[in-house]
């Protein structure tokens, strides 16, 4: 077995430490932007995210997808025709056999809607519409 | 000289306390899935995050406890210093106590994976600090070519120091103030984060594999080597497989479906190596580090075609979001992670000695060996159904329609679920045993 080239192996080492600095500064500026979005991050969608989190919504729910699965995706769910607000606060409200009532106030309550609508905003998931090319990628309709 | 003894074993103990604690929450969240009201007082709020960061700090506790111990006994370097190992471990240890009590008490962070409150990210960073410190102030006195794993290790450690602060990031509202950017940063990080634990596990891996087979040459090599530059790649760059829903830039998602896609070099080269392996198996399938080693060998192979598919965009929107997921997550945690880490567990055990020298009950751990990968087959395979059923499901039908469409399958699951926490048991339990008798007659050079 032949040993590896002490040289080369630094050098393909460097290479892909700076590749990962200069990748990550690409992804957290251009690759990221999202300008329709920023804009509708209130205040109040800023307490929605803080609340959120405070009641560990996401250990039984998914945002895009991702997530915890004893519950249903709630990216959606504000901007959803057949589910919107007041279906969303009916679950909070109330709470169900799976889902805890958190006995929440009701500023907590508005800021947990503005914030799902502020995601809801940004991206219809799941996705319909979509066409799978012959190698694989995904085109949809907001690509165009 | 003076001698003292060895505290990597406190490290392995705790990892193994970890595991079994982790399982019986796993177990717990896994019948809440089918019991609406199963055992109350832990919500299935509660139940998710313990069982996650408990099996997290399994494989954490295990791989550092490993290196600690490896590397003054086999590699022939004395630690730059003991008092930093104990520090460590007990920042780490009262870190962990206090995570646990924060989540029954209902106070989270509430990111996906990271629930605990972010105040706790300090400590950890801050004992991660010391054992990067330790270990490469250690390790650079080694003047002779580092073999792979070697690199691996400090490459992880590197890597987990980056990743945790970025998983961290939300903090801040250039982050958090565009969702966009928050949801591509954490699963940036996430995927790293698991890349940097794979390295320091995999490393261990191939240091015993090193060990078993006696050939030094092998983590010298230009194979070796390659195969670590396409981990540190996809580490680096493949990431974006789990946000192809997300709206980011385009590119993004193309370098992230390359990048997984050479991959198909290491499933490549397992089918290559295929009889190479077998012949290798036979002559040491009575060794259980060997064992478990080859275990996690086919759980490699298994799960790396499903990561490959999964990473295909056109089969990614139907598999994500759903326990398909789930199957990806836990296949490689318990089947490659887990079974590395017990290889490590009986390598330390046995050490230079006859195998029975120190192990107790081994016709248990022989009989836990085989109920753990039955019942991982089984529990992996119900999962892909739950998320096969989920995926195929039309979308007129709505969440709770198609919960119960799926549920045979989530109860396949919980039950299966049992089975490896039985296994486990069986395993677990004549280790921490025998660790024991192992401890007491271990003494480290000071
Ligand atoms: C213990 C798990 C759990 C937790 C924690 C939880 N939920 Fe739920 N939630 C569910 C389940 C399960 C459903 C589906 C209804 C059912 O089957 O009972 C649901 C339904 C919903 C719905 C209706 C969605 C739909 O599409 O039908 C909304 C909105 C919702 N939850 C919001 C939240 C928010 C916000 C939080 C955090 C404050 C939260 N949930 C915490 C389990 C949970
Ligand atoms: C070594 C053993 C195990 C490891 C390393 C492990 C690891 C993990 C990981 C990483 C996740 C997060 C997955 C994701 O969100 O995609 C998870 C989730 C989970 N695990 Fe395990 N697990 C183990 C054993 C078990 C067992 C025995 C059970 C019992 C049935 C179990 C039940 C669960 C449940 C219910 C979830 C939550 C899934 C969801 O959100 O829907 N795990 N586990």
């Amino acid at each position: 077995m032949e040993p590896m080239n002490k040289v080369h192996k630094r050098w393909i080492f460097w290479s892909l430490i700076l590749s990962f600095f200069i990748y990550s500064f690409v992804v957290y500026t251009s690759g990221t932007e999202f300008p329709k979005n920023s804009k509708q991050f209130t205040s109040e969608a800023k307490l929605g995210k803080d609340t959120f989190q405070k009641y560990n919504c996401i250990s039984c729910h998914q945002i895009f997808g991702l997530g915890g699965y004893m519950g249903p995706d709630l990216t959606n769910v504000i901007s959803d025709e057949h589910r919107g607000e007041n279906y969303a606060k009916a679950f909070l409200l109330t709470g169900t056999e799976r889902m805890p009532n958190f006995q929440m106030s009701d500023t907590e309550l508005g800021a947990i809607i503005a914030y799902l609508k502020y995601i809801g905003n940004t991206v219809e998931y799941p996705v319909k519409n979509s066409t799978t090319t012959w190698y694989g990628t995904i085109e949809t309709k907001s690509d165009e | 000289m003076s001698r003292t003894k060895d505290t990597s074993f406190i490290f392995i103990l705790a990892g193994m306390i970890a595991l079994v604690l982790g399982l019986i929450f796993g177990s717990i969240g896994a019948f809440q899935m089918i019991i609406p009201n199963f055992l109350p007082e832990i919500p299935f709020f509660k139940a998710r995050p313990l069982h996650v960061s408990l099996v997290v700090a399994w494989i954490f506790l295990i791989a550092i406890g490993g290196i600690y111990h490896y590397v003054p006994k086999y590699l022939g370097l004395k630690w730059h210093s003991n008092k930093l190992i104990k520090i460590h471990l007990w920042i780490f240890f009262g870190t962990g106590i206090l995570i646990i009590l924060s989540y029954l008490n209902g106070k989270f962070g509430g990111r996906e994976y990271w629930e605990f409150p972010p105040i706790f990210a300090i400590p950890i960073l801050f004992s991660w600090l010391l054992f990067a410190y330790n270990f490469y102030k250690t390790i650079f006195r080694k003047k002779q070519s580092w073999p792979v794993y070697i690199w691996m290790w400090a490459s992880g450690i590197a890597f987990f120091f980056i990743t945790f602060l970025e998983a961290n990031s939300w903090i801040f509202d250039y982050i958090s103030g565009n969702i966009v950017r928050e949801i591509t940063i954490q699963w940036k990080a996430y995927g790293a984060l698991v890349g940097s634990w794979n390295l320091l596990v995999y490393g261990t891996a191939i240091f015993i594999m090193e060990r078993i087979g006696k050939n030094t040459k092998l983590a010298l090599s230009k194979t070796a080597f390659l195969l670590y530059f396409l981990g540190l790649t996809n580490l680096i760059f493949g990431w974006a497989h789990h946000t192809y829903v997300v709206p980011s830039a385009s590119w993004i998602r193309y370098v992230a479906y390359g990048v997984s896609m050479s991959e198909l070099l290491i499933l490549g080269k397992i089918i290559w190596d295929w009889k190479k392996s077998i012949s290798t198996a036979q002559k040491h399938f009575h060794l259980l580090p060997y064992r478990f080693l080859f275990a996690s060998d086919i759980w490699v192979f298994l799960n790396l075609i499903l990561a490959l598919l999964m990473s295909i965009p056109g089969i990614n929107i139907l598999s994500h979001g759903t326990h398909i997921t789930v199957a990806h997550a836990m296949g490689s945690t318990i089947g490659i992670n887990s079974m590395i880490l017990l290889s490590s567990v009986f390598y330390i055990l046995k050490g230079d000695h006859n195998q029975s020298r120190y192990l107790r009950f081994s016709k248990s751990v022989h009989s836990g060996f085989w109920l753990l990968n039955i019942s991982l087959a089984f529990f992996w395979l119900s999962l892909l159904m739950a998320g096969v059923g989920k995926a195929m499901s039309s979308s007129s039908m709505n969440f709770q329609e198609m919960m119960l469409k799926i549920e045979p399958y989530l109860t396949g699951f919980a039950y299966s679920g049992i089975g490896i926490l039985i296994g486990l048991l069986l395993i677990l339990i004549p280790a921490i045993i025998s660790l024991r008798y192992r401890y007491q007659d271990e003494r480290i050079s000071l």
